[in-house]
């Protein structure tokens, strides 16, 4: 990493969704803004020269793209810290080519007052991203009374969200909805009806008859998505459907959205590249996540929903796991996998070069609409606006080695697995925080 | 014939051949269990553990009795809570019982997969006896002896399963073991006791018990758990009888040629009449004898006994 400032990034091809721009350019940075996007007298490798070392990134065959944000992480931080820190997880972050990220508040205490709000945004102002906490709705996460939503706004709440649990009551939800929209912030929705869906492991379906163990339908889902696409549009507010992750849920949302519903939604990585029957080779506690893997046909709606926008963006749900907690018994292990140092490279792999998702588009489900779905200052590379800025190589072959992230965690399904295309340089506020060797 | 198998987990993928290597060892095992003295030394200086995560009789004991008659040494260790619960994990304990160097272990267990688990990071052969809802296959074995010992085979035969499919481990073993073997199977029980896309294992699905039974060889009456009601998959055990319960006029409706099964524990006046469970055409003793055979083969199979090539 380079104690020198960034002063430009030169010869890649830029691609800003947001201002249209998909050319090859150079990229100015003073002061930690973006001072010009250079489209016209293009910057030469003999130019080099005239900068000292680590001021001038060359990025001719790489990709240049507005930071990419996740919008669902879980940083463990306060109460779960052996697993992973607001620092270790904005490093995994960094590393993924990530430049902001939002972390839900199911700590331990959770993120329900101010006071967790400032604590998580203290430990954030040194890490290498942007860390944007996201307050719970209910106080205690207990589904039951409205948290201080003002308040938790007012310290820096980005978001409200149970994540983790449903907001079992529909008039708590619906008083969520009502309540949050005085901030002009959306009420994250995880999804789940939980008289259906409580105490299984695993998708409802053939391979769950098969193994015995008790399955999760997925209309557990998508009853209580429809529901809250109901109250959102009740209410007239801002809903985001968190890991959306069945075939009718993908539907009820491109329903919503036609009918003028303000609704967003995400779809994780896992989601759309593996499915349950994998389940049955070993057991294998990392291929076990709320909502669970599902089919090859949801697999393809989730794929066909980020195509046409019905799903705004991709977000990993980074849910790290001890290895003691998840080497259990299938029933027994928590759920959860991690994701930040894997969600480039598998949309990248099993979307972009399956041509199944334009650069222009990726870009625009990892890095535009999170930030507008936010609310958040990024997302753009525009006069101005932060320096925050990913380089991609999109064709990096390389291999998944746990050993080597930099969460704390281990748990991923894609230890060992080939991906192509990663982040080769993540740029915070003007500053290199990651840079491949 | 070779036998194919390291560890017995299930009968799902397991081949003909090595169904029928079990069953015609189990067919001599089961002579021995008719001699005065009931013991034979093949497995002498073998080390058994009967690992039972899960409160088990008849099956530990039916285990316990196959190692014995096979004079292997046992050891039997069972722990009523759960793993979690004693505050030891399953992959400590298991490796805290190898390292007093045991050969195999035979393991039952509340979670589905728990053997696959232990297979991962253990060095011992392993038998599952029992894993949450997915299998149970020496039960499904001893039933296909008990089967092929009246009819002689087991092709073409029509085996129906009556009852709680969905949390029915002995259900899906038998499926697999009998459809590979060439019967065809029929299940039949309450749409609420039925697991999703069921039909998927190649099975015909029934709810009318009647119509299930009419023509069959085989009924196999599967245990109701009287806590199927508490948790409001029944709205009442006397609904369940009336619906599915096995009586004697029931049981006309099956082929002139034809036998009543039931793993055991019966609940007697539940799922099966007395007069049925205690008929001529009731062969429910005799598969809790063949079950010792059954499991003594399997012993003797898994550890290599049937194996021309030895390594």
């Amino acid at each position: 990493m380079s104690k020198s400032h960034l002063k430009v990034i030169a010869g890649g091809r830029v691609i800003d969704p947001m201002s249209g721009v998909d050319c090859r350019a150079d990229v100015y940075i003073e002061d930690s803004k973006i001072a010009k996007i250079e489209t016209g007298s293009l910057f030469s490798k003999k130019d080099m020269k005239s900068y000292e070392s680590g001021e001038c990134f060359w990025a001719e065959g790489f990709i240049v793209t507005p930071g990419l944000i996740d919008l669902h992480v879980h940083l463990r931080e306060p109460g779960r810290e052996s697993v992973e820190t607001v620092a270790s997880g904005a490093l995994a972050a960094a590393a993924g080519g990530f430049t902001a990220v939002c972390c839900m508040p199911n700590t331990t205490p959770p993120i329900d007052n101010q006071e967790t709000v400032r604590f998580v945004l203290d430990r954030a102002a040194d890490a290498s991203v942007k860390v944007y906490p996201i307050g719970a709705i209910t106080k205690g996460r207990s589904g039951q009374q409205l948290a201080e939503i003002g308040d938790l706004v007012a310290a820096g709440a980005v978001a409200i969200s149970d994540d983790g649990s449903p907001v079992e009551s529909a008039a708590v939800m619906r008083r969520a909805l009502a309540y949050a929209k005085m901030f002009d912030i959306p009420v994250v929705s995880h999804a789940e009806d939980m008289s259906l869906s409580a105490g299984t492991h695993m998708n409802e379906g053939y391979v769950s008859t098969t193994l015995g163990i008790k399955g999760n339908p997925p209309i557990s889902e998508e009853i209580c998505i429809a529901r809250d696409i109901l109250l959102a549009d009740y209410t007239a507010s801002r809903l985001h459907v968190a890991h959306v992750s069945t075939k009718g849920a993908v539907e009820l949302i491109r329903y919503a959205k036609r009918n003028g519903v303000n609704v967003t939604a995400e779809a994780t990585p896992h989601h759309f590249t593996l499915t349950d029957d994998l389940i049955a080779e070993r057991f294998d506690t990392n291929l076990k996540m709320n909502p669970p893997l599902r089919t090859k046909k949801d697999v393809e709606s989730v794929i066909a929903g980020l195509q046409d926008g019905t799903l705004d963006c991709i977000a990993c749900d980074h849910a790290p796991h001890s290895t003691e907690d998840k080497d259990v018994e299938f029933d027994l292990a928590p759920n959860g996998i991690i994701g930040l140092e894997t969600s480039l490279g598998l949309a990248i792999t099993h979307l972009v070069k399956p041509g199944l998702l334009s650069w222009s588009d990726l870009v625009e489900r990892m890095s535009t609409n999170p930030a507008r779905i936010m609310g958040l200052d990024g997302g753009r590379l525009k006069k101005g606006s932060p320096a925050d800025i990913t380089v991609i190589d999109p064709e990096a072959v390389w291999k998944v080695n746990v050993d080597k992230f930099r969460s704390k965690s281990r748990n991923s399904p894609y230890n060992g697995k080939r991906l192509t295309g990663r982040a080769i340089m993540t740029v915070v506020n003007g500053r290199v925080v990651y840079q491949a060797v | 014939m070779a036998f194919g198998l390291k560890h017995l987990l299930g009968l799902e993928g397991v081949s003909r051949e090595d169904i029928d290597t079990i069953l015609n060892a189990a067919d001599s095992f089961r002579e021995v269990l008719d001699r005065p003295i009931k013991k034979v030394p093949t497995l002498r200086g073998v080390t058994v553990v009967n690992l039972f995560y899960e409160a088990s009789t008849r099956t530990r004991i039916s285990f316990e009795l196959a190692a014995k008659r096979l004079s292997a040494d046992l050891l039997n260790f069972t722990t009523s809570g759960s793993s979690v619960s004693k505050g030891e994990t399953f992959k400590d304990t298991v490796r805290n019982i190898e390292a007093m160097k045991v050969d195999m272990i035979v393991m039952r267990h509340a979670c589905s997969g728990a053997p696959k688990f232990l297979t991962e990071f253990s060095s011992s052969q392993v038998i599952n006896a029992g894993d949450g809802s997915h299998e149970h296959p020496t039960q499904a074995l001893l039933d296909m002896l008990s089967i092929r010992q009246h009819f002689g085979k087991l092709d073409g035969l029509r085996v129906v399963i009556v009852g709680d499919i969905l949390h029915s481990r002995v259900a899906r073993s038998n499926i697999w073991g009998l459809k590979t073997m060439g019967a065809s199977v029929a299940i039949c029980g309450p749409t609420t006791l039925l697991p999703v896309e069921v039909e998927k294992m190649g099975v015909d699905v029934y709810c009318d018990i009647s119509r299930a039974l009419d023509g069959a060889d085989v009924v196999n009456v599967l245990r109701l758990q009287l806590e199927r009601q508490q948790s409001g998959l029944l709205p009442s055990l006397r609904e369940y009888t009336n619906l599915f319960g096995i009586t004697s006029e029931r049981k006309r409706l099956l082929n002139r040629n034809h036998i009543v099964m039931h793993p055991g524990p019966m609940n007697r006046g539940v799922e099966i009449a007395s007069d049925v469970a205690d008929g001529d055409d009731s062969v429910i003793l005799d598969q809790v004898t063949n079950g010792v055979a059954v499991r003594m083969a399997v012993l003797y199979l898994i550890k290599g006994g049937g194996s021309k090539e030895d390594e």
